[in-house]
């Protein structure tokens, strides 16, 4: 029983700092959704559903914008493609662990957890039933966060102080973070052009995807060809 | 969009979270992605975010067509400086904003 408990305390200490980040993005996303025609359960049921902070941004986005259901659901997807490679990483530490353990643990699976959890079995001495604590900390968060944002955002009127920038505002933070070498910047480059020309030339939504899907594409291969070239001389 | 309608967006969109997030864990836990793959997926997400900004910045939406002289663009400009020197969301969030609305005062 002591056992469990410090399990659950160290799951509960380790998530404490990702629960603090969330909090703030979680009440900005919650206001954007309500100037978006969100109401309080359809927040909740996004953030139950869908734990992906970054997607439901977007997913309002597109939802504002009147993108078609498809559009939204495959931008989501390429947006979630990453955590392929996150599970991935983890797998190897559970080893010999239950299927539906892994399924409900696959449900946390965030940027964040996934750091944190990853460091932390790294670091050795990490239970996978604190791993999980923390995983569900972070999630319990994220949707009272989300909910307490949308009630908050009907006392912002709307165009207050540029709130209609605020999800261009954290799209470039978020953009900022992503450009870990000259490789991704290129990539973001390719991506902004092809993406504005694809706007202004096809009509729909579809500019996201084929822009993106383009540059990563050129990215990838342009990063092959710089390696064998090195490899070579 | 009738709930329903949203109910069924949100299931779909929450099928195509959770399953890239469970299917390694579950079934390639001893394998490992081609590398030309994993490469191409970590470009994904600066990918994707580019393309979503740029054509708020770049061009207006009704009718669509190029412009170098938008409110979103020339606010973008102390966003991405306050991004890059900070890190903070929050901050950049503010900055952006604050710049955004200041500009359409002056504009």
């Amino acid at each position: 029983m002591i056992k469990n408990k410090n399990i659950v305390k160290d799951g509960l200490s380790a998530a404490w700092p990702i629960c603090l980040g969330y909090f703030p993005i979680g009440l900005s996303l919650g206001v954007l959704a309500q100037k978006g025609g969100l109401a309080p359960w359809q927040m909740a049921a996004m953030s139950i559903l869908v734990f992906a902070g970054g997607s439901q941004f977007i997913a309002v986005a597109m939802l504002g914008a009147g993108a078609s259901p498809v559009a939204i659901v495959t931008t989501v997807f390429m947006v979630n493609l990453r955590h392929l490679l996150m599970s991935s990483a983890l797998a190897v530490h559970f080893p010999d662990v239950s299927r539906r353990f892994l399924s409900l643990f696959a449900y946390g699976l965030t940027d964040e957890s996934f750091a944190v959890n990853l460091t932390r079995f790294n670091q050795g001495n990490w239970n996978r039933y604190s791993a999980l604590t923390l995983n569900h900390a972070a999630n319990s968060t994220w949707i009272v966060s989300t909910v307490t944002g949308v009630y908050l955002g009907q006392l912002v009127p709307s165009g207050t102080a540029g709130v209609d920038y605020a999800l261009t505002g954290m799209f470039i933070c978020l953009l900022i973070y992503q450009l870990r070498g000259p490789i991704f910047t290129i990539t973001a480059l390719i991506a902004a052009v092809c993406s504005v020309l694809a706007y202004i030339w096809m009509p729909g939504n579809s500019y996201v995807i084929i822009a993106s899907c383009l540059a990563a594409t050129l990215g990838m291969l342009l990063k092959r060809t710089m390696r064998k070239r090195e490899a070579n001389s | 969009m009738n709930n329903s309608d949203f109910l069924l967006l949100m299931l779909a969109m929450g099928a195509v979270t959770y399953l890239p997030r469970m299917v390694p864990l579950v079934t390639l836990s001893q394998r490992k992605l081609p590398v030309w793959f994993a490469e191409w997926l970590e470009l994904i997400p600066p990918a994707i975010l580019s393309a979503l900004i740029a054509p708020t910045l770049f061009a207006h939406s009704n009718p669509r067509v190029f412009s170098l002289s938008r409110i979103e663009l020339l606010a973008a400009l102390p966003t991405l400086f306050c991004a890059y020197k900070t890190r903070s969301l929050a901050g950049t969030v503010i900055v952006g904003m604050l710049c955004y609305w200041g500009l359409g005062l002056i504009i």
